[in-house]
């Protein structure tokens, strides 16, 4: 996963660092949302008493991007590209494929906590259209079945990844 | 010794570059010291994905469809044997000869100015720009050329502003450079936000250093010592990319205090967009940077009086500032020598929609549509039929095949009812409907508006809601007259540019086709069977092998057919969802 070097800092010495810089609101808040997966009312509070903005504004603003959110996120973020290109190439289909596979809707959360749903206006990978993001990484050349592999492949490795978490804890226990 | 290079942008890594990239790293590991393995941007064909170079010396062979495999192949054959792998060769770059492999005939008639690093170059590596003259520019600007002198190579090299609206880039230099003031701002817009538009996205993962240079040349003009980088969120590789190259330019003494000696001070900052469409336009990415709510503010003061901080700030988009150190490097003059009277220079276009070979494509201003259809792209996808390209984004509008004689330049888009915007072109076939398109472009709008203007917030709305009715074959004859007279008024009544074009799309597919607007209100039919509510689902008995998994999984019971047959669809039963199409295995399940 990619993540820059700017926003890697962690959120609290984000937090302590800041100096009264102006315009640090929006990088203050998508720290905020690295850390915790989403802006918890918590994160407002404290962005808001270090740095004077009022929180009725830092709502203002979070309410304004599409990239901030306020409720908790899936482990894997899905954003399916419905941008020009990838609309006249049927990304609806990928879109209703998603919904249909993960049984929830556009800006859902599945129960388990492991897939959120959300479109995206374009990500600039055109010329595969079809395509989505998973968390930092794009798949392209979408077709429904591909849609329900991917999927798939991501819940058998999560499942794969529990077990053997499952197995560790059990032998740890035994021992 | 030979060099391996692996196209590894967004657009080759969603196409599988990784695993090609790891297969070599593997040959190696197994044979250390045979041959050299680095990384790439995107060389722009992107409908070719993934991308093997190998090059000794001057001689460059490009591999496409390069997959774990082939890679095989290649190595053994090419890199240890030195045998050309003919049937998978794209491109062949040897000195003396033409270009050759499978994909020239849609390469010779570009021109590389912003993109002459891409895919050339590592991207991470400064040593590797330098060595392609990089930096040059800025130490002929820093040590030999005076503010004035710089401000004139450009406005004489006739450069216009690559984000859109095309002001002349010399004059608005000029203009900041006038304002008497000790601060002073350089901002790059990289808030590439048209959907079907990957120039900057390109540029910014294969030379970021370029940019970086354009735009230490223009603070030297001005007379600005802080720039900033607004680039958006959804590009993580680009972000990762420019901090690096903007690390490895300081500790060069490329960026900081004293620049090469020269006693000019200059730093530039990364602020990451939030996913806001409407920060693209200048006044709300000012706002954005200063941490508040991006929305648009009245002009007068322009930027150069009044930019960002309320102090004097030069703007341009991420290909502008690419096209400087070229420009300085080169002369006014060489520049000036490529594309039309009025539009000079040379433009990035991404290609992509239903068009065979999708991807980036730079050509002197002023080609013909057609030619870069059908030389460039090589024509429509599967055959079909060429029906328009849509230029400028949501700003923009849709130009049917019979204007495709049209020249691409700043004067002669326009006229068409279409703009220039920052060169996404996405090129539709018989089978996009043109209402559909107008609603969707509608709906992002919509979505985007910023909500300062009624007009804007409410009048988009209203457009919307006509155009989903007419899609959902419940139009009303008066409804054309409805969009007409909203879309003026939204067009007069809204302060930004965003407001001001949105009614485009509307408007020039209600000029071009309006036989389609017809063909749903009056007859409740959608010619190129896209309105799922005007179409009928059927299955194609060719395709389907009767494995029955359409029929269990309609929720309606519609599906009807024996294991192992063809089966059928009843219509009357059908409630349209399209479940079936999201289940078949085949792609037998289609609209009609």
């Amino acid at each position: 996963m990619i993540t820059t070097a700017a926003r890697n800092e962690d959120f609290s010495y984000r937090l302590w660092r800041y100096d009264g810089a102006p315009g640090e609101l929006i990088p203050l808040l998508q720290s905020a949302q690295d850390h915790f997966g989403y802006i918890p009312r918590r994160a407002i509070s404290y962005i808001s008493d270090v740095t004077g903005v009022p929180e009725s504004e830092v709502y203002g603003v979070i309410t304004f991007y599409s990239q901030f959110r306020l409720q908790p996120m899936g482990k894997y973020v899905i954003k399916a590209c419905d941008g020009t290109a990838c609309h006249v190439q049927n990304a609806r289909m990928i879109i209703d494929t998603l919904e249909d596979e993960l049984g929830i809707e556009v800006n859902g959360t599945t129960e388990d906590g492991l897939f959120t749903l959300s479109t995206v206006a374009c990500i600039g990978c055109c010329s595969l259209a079809p395509v989505m993001m998973i968390n930092d990484d794009t798949h392209g050349r979408l077709t429904p079945q591909s849609v329900r592999k991917v999927i798939r492949e991501y819940r058998r490795r999560e499942n794969a990844e529990r077990s053997r978490a499952a197995a560790s804890c059990g032998e740890t226990a035994a021992r | 010794m030979k060099k391996v290079i692996v196209g590894m942008s967004t657009c080759g890594l969603s196409a599988g570059s990784q695993k090609t990239f790891d297969r070599f790293s593997e040959f190696l590991a197994a044979s250390p010291g045979s041959f050299e393995l680095k990384s790439a941007g995107c060389i722009g064909m992107c409908y070719r994905e993934p991308l093997v170079e190998v090059r000794e010396g001057k001689s460059r062979i490009v591999y496409g469809g390069v997959t774990p495999e082939i890679a095989d192949t290649i190595f053994n054959e090419h890199v240890k044997g030195n045998r050309i792998v003919e049937e998978h060769v794209a491109l062949r770059m040897e000195p003396g000869q033409e270009l050759g492999g499978s994909e020239a005939p849609h390469q010779k008639n570009q021109v590389r100015i912003v993109l002459r690093n891409c895919g050339l170059i590592d991207p991470e590596s400064l040593d590797e720009y330098e060595g392609v003259g990089g930096y040059q520019a800025l130490r002929k600007a820093l040590l030999d050329m005076k503010p004035d002198e710089i401000i004139k190579v450009v406005k004489d090299s006739g450069l216009r502003g690559r984000g859109g609206a095309g002001f002349p880039t010399g004059l608005k230099w000029s203009f900041a450079a006038a304002q008497k003031s000790n601060v002073k701002y350089v901002v790059c817009n990289a808030d590439e936000g048209d959907p079907g538009a990957f120039m900057d996205r390109s540029v910014l993962e294969g030379d970021p250093h370029s940019v970086i240079e354009g735009m230490i040349v223009c603070a030297k003009a001005i007379g600005a010592h802080m720039g900033y980088i607004y680039c958006r969120a959804e590009y993580p590789m680009a972000i990762r990319r420019l901090t690096i190259a903007l690390d490895a330019a300081r500790e060069r003494g490329y960026l900081g205090s004293d620049i090469l000696g020269s006693g000019f001070d200059f730093d530039v900052k990364i602020k990451q967009g939030a996913g806001a469409f409407v920060c693209g336009e200048e006044t709300a990415l000012f706002q954005s940077i200063e941490g508040k709510r991006g929305m648009p503010r009245i002009r007068p003061p322009f930027p150069a009086e009044k930019g960002l901080w309320q102090k004097p700030t030069n703007n341009n988009n991420v290909e502008t500032y690419a096209n400087v150190p070229w420009i300085i490097t080169n002369g006014a003059a060489a520049y000036a020598a490529y594309g039309t009277e009025k539009s000079r220079g040379t433009k990035v276009f991404a290609l992509a929609g239903k068009v065979a070979c999708g991807g980036l494509a730079e050509v002197p201003m002023g080609m013909p549509i057609n030619d870069l259809v059908f030389k460039i792209g090589g024509g429509i996808k599967d055959n079909r039929k060429f029906k328009a390209v849509q230029m400028g984004g949501p700003s923009g509008g849709c130009i049917p095949a019979s204007l495709g004689h049209t020249p691409v330049d700043f004067e002669s888009i326009p006229a068409t009812g279409a703009i220039m915007g920052s060169g996404g072109m996405v090129v539709m076939d018989d089978q996009t409907c043109m209402v559909e398109m107008a609603r969707f472009f509608l709906d992002f709008t919509q979505n985007e508006s910023c909500g300062k203007c009624t007009f804007c917030r409410i009048g988009t709305l209203r457009m919307l809601e006509i155009l989903t009715r007419i899609t959902q074959g419940e139009g009303k004859p008066e409804d054309l007259d409805a969009l007409k007279k909203l879309g003026a008024q939204i067009h007069e009544s809204s302060l930004c540019g965003l407001g001001q074009t949105a009614p485009n799309p509307v408007l020039t597919t209600m000029k071009y086709f309006p036989e389609e607007y017809e063909a749903h209100i009056r007859d409740k039919r959608c010619p190129a069977a896209s309105c799922t509510a005007l179409v009928d689902f059927v299955i194609d008995p060719e395709k389907c092998t009767g494995c029955t998994i359409c029929a269990k999984n309609c929720p309606v019971e519609a599906i009807s057919g024996e294991r192992k047959s063809a089966h059928t669809i009843d219509t009357t039963k059908c409630a349209k969802c399209g479940k079936c199409i999201t289940v078949c295995t085949f792609g037998a399940v289609y609209k009609k």
